[in-house]
């Protein structure tokens, strides 16, 4: 009994450990980190000094992916929502092998099968919702995926919970715990990278410009605070994070609220931007025509007299989206650090250095994305709150599926409620 | 400095030696009054009693009516929760982290102010409309819950200690597994018992009673062993277990479909400020005709009978309860010898914790739910009037216009003059 156990302990991810703590964080750590810049950027930065040529490699890297970020804007809804998808994937395969690499649980029996079929899962089911809501008539007309709309929570829990089974049924005697542990990774992974990427798309949904200004902002304080920091930086922010400064959270912010108010601007005079993305049955294709809400039409406001001495005008003409943006950019500035605190004390608690080596200079997808996440959901939840109410032709449809005496209790609510608001009286008729 | 890892390496070289010995919660009475009995009589004896002591418990607070029974399953939920984080405490000897406990209670506390505030409130949309702070807290319910959840997140974050950071880390993990296990299940169980009280009993009922007849079979006539991880568990008992659960949830809905207080919708009456469950049966609960196969015509003699519709469910439920429900214990199994452990706690003498009790039910929980949103109810009247309460005043009158135009159309409402 006691050999078994001591077995079990060999192959449990703790004691493997043992040798990495012999390892010191920084100098001989558990992932190499290969050089993945490309021969043409080696050569024609060879003659610069390695602090120069970090710079310019990282440098590169950001205006390459700025650049890569405005085609796919410009390539439309459809496209993002696959590279929303894409970098989802990708984040969710880093974070699981980080968990592989941990816990050396590379030779455990179906453990990596289930890990993509539990993603493959909630991705069905989410994406079922998403389409249900969005493509209701194209989904209406074809009779197989009216059924699978008609029962799809039923549909996707049974595949989880064939997933659920697999997993009980593939417990081997020795690996208990490190089964469990993958699992329970799997599952928080779940929890935070696919949640989160379909709130992005149901962002995207609402109008491009809640996707693209959140994930510019959060760019551009990246950026601003990394800037503000090299050149004014003194005070540590956290010890988590030896490189971050105060000055550059506090000058990161303020960039940041200007930038999202600019930026607000200009896209707020953009129908492509402002409309809700719709499908267009009879095109088959995403439409983004409307007429724009209060939200993007132009209204004066009266500058508060302590900026009116600054600025010099008494009035001004704004978007009210601007005024969000700046409850947008704040949350950026403010929170979507911890997002990136977070990543870093993940990050050294299981000392690695990056989470993967896909992007030369930068490391990982979830390096890039780590403050994101938070944004994504604070967007949405945003939204929802203050933004749009519900969608009255849903809950239409919604109430055409009620019994007839439900129907009548909610129909004789909704005229006392109308009554009693003086909206409706003596228009009995109408 | 003692290094993180070595703490680890060593917890499993000495793993043997933390299993919790089985502490004898047994009351004293008991244990006197069996002391004549050899040691297996006893143990069985003592799981006997306890086991009709909680059946017992479980048909009073049936009786004191829904409200009771919420509470109750949110102290089973507070219970189960606090278990499973005390084993992570155990297993990762992490008492002494800073903040730790506070975070994981405060968490707690957040999700199930998000799970009630949308829930709940819906059925209590009368009620809340009349106040006005209340109205508040719900329109911006999720905005509210979001922010606390990111005030837990940030001290979270705020709370990392050089030394322990993949403790806490690992903690974190632990808490918002058990959250989503525990929690998020604790309310879909709520939200069947508001559908009538026959949802919420069929089921707990069809697995106690797969529970207790899988044992009895297997007792009586089991050899075949079923799988490694609980090598109790027979062939025999699993397919004894499951026809005995299929006709005895067929036998108990039928019992349970005649009578109004389990088969009405829950609803509160903000004028008595009680629970009422009163309705009209809706077609699952009055008796039908039905033809007896051919098969079976044989064997019964009978050529039709008279039933509830909700007892052909019922045969969904109990079949899911013996066939699939036994593997969220197989999953409690696996975990309890993952982590070197015995039961979940000793809160109950014989059995163990809240945890051993109701690790299959939580797959279930989830089953009924998502059974009912699918095949049995349409959307929720309540939450879809508290959603047009909410609409601009513009568009209510648009809907409002739409929905008399359809009730005018069905016939359901008369056309009159003055409404």
């Amino acid at each position: 009994n006691l050999q078994e156990s001591e077995s079990e302990n060999k192959l449990d991810g703790e004691t493997a450990s043992d040798s990495e703590s012999k390892s010191e964080f920084g100098g001989s750590p558990s992932v190499p980190t290969s050089d993945d810049t490309p021969e043409v950027l080696n050569r024609a930065l060879s003659n610069l000094s390695s602090r120069w040529k970090n710079w310019w490699v990282r440098g590169i890297l950001t205006l390459a992916m700025i650049t890569f970020f405005f085609i796919i804007i410009y390539l439309g809804p459809m496209v993002l929502m696959m590279i929303v998808m894409c970098v989802q994937i990708k984040c969710f395969h880093e974070i699981i092998t980080i968990g592989y690499n941990v816990y050396h649980s590379y030779d455990l029996p179906w453990f990596r099968t289930l890990s993509w079929y539990f993603l493959l899962c909630v991705n069905y089911f989410f994406y079922g919702e998403t389409v249900t809501d969005y493509f209701f008539t194209l989904v209406q007309r074809e009779e197989p995926l009216r059924i699978l709309s008609k029962y799809h929570r039923f549909i996707s829990f049974t595949l989880y919970l064939t997933g659920f089974c697999m997993f009980v049924l593939s417990l081997v005697k020795k690996h208990y715990r490190l089964q469990f542990y993958m699992f329970g990774w799997t599952h928080v992974t779940l929890l935070i990278v696919v949640t989160q990427s379909h709130l992005i798309i149901h962002n995207l949904f609402e109008g491009m410009i809640w996707f693209i200004v959140p994930i510019s902002c959060v760019i551009c304080n990246d950026i601003m605070a990394y800037m503000f920091g090299f050149f004014f930086g003194r005070t540590p922010l956290i010890k988590l994070s030896p490189k971050k400064t105060w000055e550059g959270f506090i000058g990161g912010f303020f960039a940041t609220v200007l930038f999202g108010l600019l930026l607000s601007y200009v896209m707020s005079g953009y129908r492509c931007f402002t409309c809700p993305v719709e499908f267009n049955n009879d095109t088959n294709s995403f439409t983004v025509d409307c007429e724009p809400s209060e939200l993007f039409q132009l209204q004066e406001y009266n500058i508060p007299l302590v900026l009116q001495s600054v600025v010099g005008w008494k009035t001004v003409r704004m978007y009210p989206f601007q005024i969000h943006s700046i409850a947008l950019s704040t949350f950026a500035s403010l929170i979507g650090p911890f997002g990136g605190f977070f990543a870093s004390g993940f990050k050294r608690a299981f000392k690695i250095k990056d989470f993967a080596n896909t992007i030369p200079g930068h490391g990982g997808i979830m390096d890039r994305f780590d403050c994101q996440y938070l944004m994504a959901t604070f967007v949405n939840v945003y939204i929802a709150s203050f933004i749009r109410g519900p969608n009255p032709s849903k809950l239409i449809q919604q109430f055409l599926t009620l019994r007839p005496d439900q129907q009548l209790h909610i129909f004789n609510t909704l005229k006392a409620h109308l009554v009693d608001k003086g909206m409706l009286g003596s228009l009995e008729d109408a | 400095e003692v290094d993180l890892e070595e703490r680890l390496g060593e917890l499993d070289l000495r793993s043997d030696s933390d299993v919790l010995p089985p502490t004898d919660s047994t009351p004293e009475i008991l244990k006197r009054a069996l002391s004549g009995l050899s040691a297996r009589w006893k143990n069985w004896w003592i799981r006997g009693i306890l086991t009709l002591a909680m059946i017992s418990v479980f048909f009073l607070i049936i009786y004191l009516g829904s409200f009771m029974l919420m509470l109750l399953v949110l102290s089973i939920q507070v219970k189960c929760y606090h278990e499973i984080i005390t084993i992570g405490y155990r297993v990762y000897h992490s008492y002494d982290l800073p903040w730790f406990r506070s975070l994981s209670w405060y968490f707690l506390l957040c999700v199930n102010y998000f799970f009630y505030g949308e829930t709940v409130a819906d059925y209590f949309a009368t009620f809340v409309q009349r106040r006005e702070q209340l109205q508040f807290l719900i329109r911006y319910h999720r905005f509210i819950s979001f922010a606390l959840y990111l005030t837990g997140f940030c001290m979270f974050v705020l709370s990392l200690v050089k030394k322990h950071y993949r403790l806490q880390f690992y903690m974190f993990a632990w808490t918002h597994v058990t959250l989503l296990i525990t929690v998020t299940q604790s309310h879909l169980v709520i939200q069947n018992l508001f559908e009538g009280m026959i949802w919420f009993l069929v089921p707990i009922s069809s697995v106690i009673c797969n529970d207790i007849t899988a044992y009895i079979f297997g007792f009586f006539f089991g050899r075949t062993p079923l799988i490694k991880l609980s090598p109790k568990k027979t062939w025999e008992g699993f397919i004894g277990g499951f026809f005995s659960t299929v006709v005895f949830g067929f036998i108990f809905s039928y019992f349970l479909a005649q009578h109004q207080y389990f088969v009405c919708p829950v609803e509160y009456n903000s004028e008595t400020n009680r629970f009422v469950t009163e309705c009209e049966p809706s077609e699952l609960f009055q008796m039908k005709k039905y033809s007896v196969p051919p098969l079976l015509q044989a064997v019964l003699g009978w050529e039709t009978v008279n039933m509830y519709p909700f007892q052909m469910h019922s045969i969904a439920l109990s079949t899911f309860a013996s066939l699939i429900g036994p593997f969220g214990g197989f999953f409690a199994s696996g975990f309890k010898r993952a982590f070197k452990i015995k039961d979940f706690a000793d809160t109950i003498p014989g059995h163990g914790g809240i945890m051993d009790r109701f690790d299959c039910q939580y797959l279930m929980a989830t089953f009924v739910h998502v059974y009912i949103t699918s095949f049995i109810r349409g959307p929720n009247p309540s939450k879809l009037l508290k959603q047009l309460l909410i609409l601009q005043p513009e568009q209510q009158l648009i809907v409002y216009k739409t929905l008399k135009s359809h009730l005018v159309e069905k016939g359901i409402l008369q056309p009159s003059l003055r409404g």
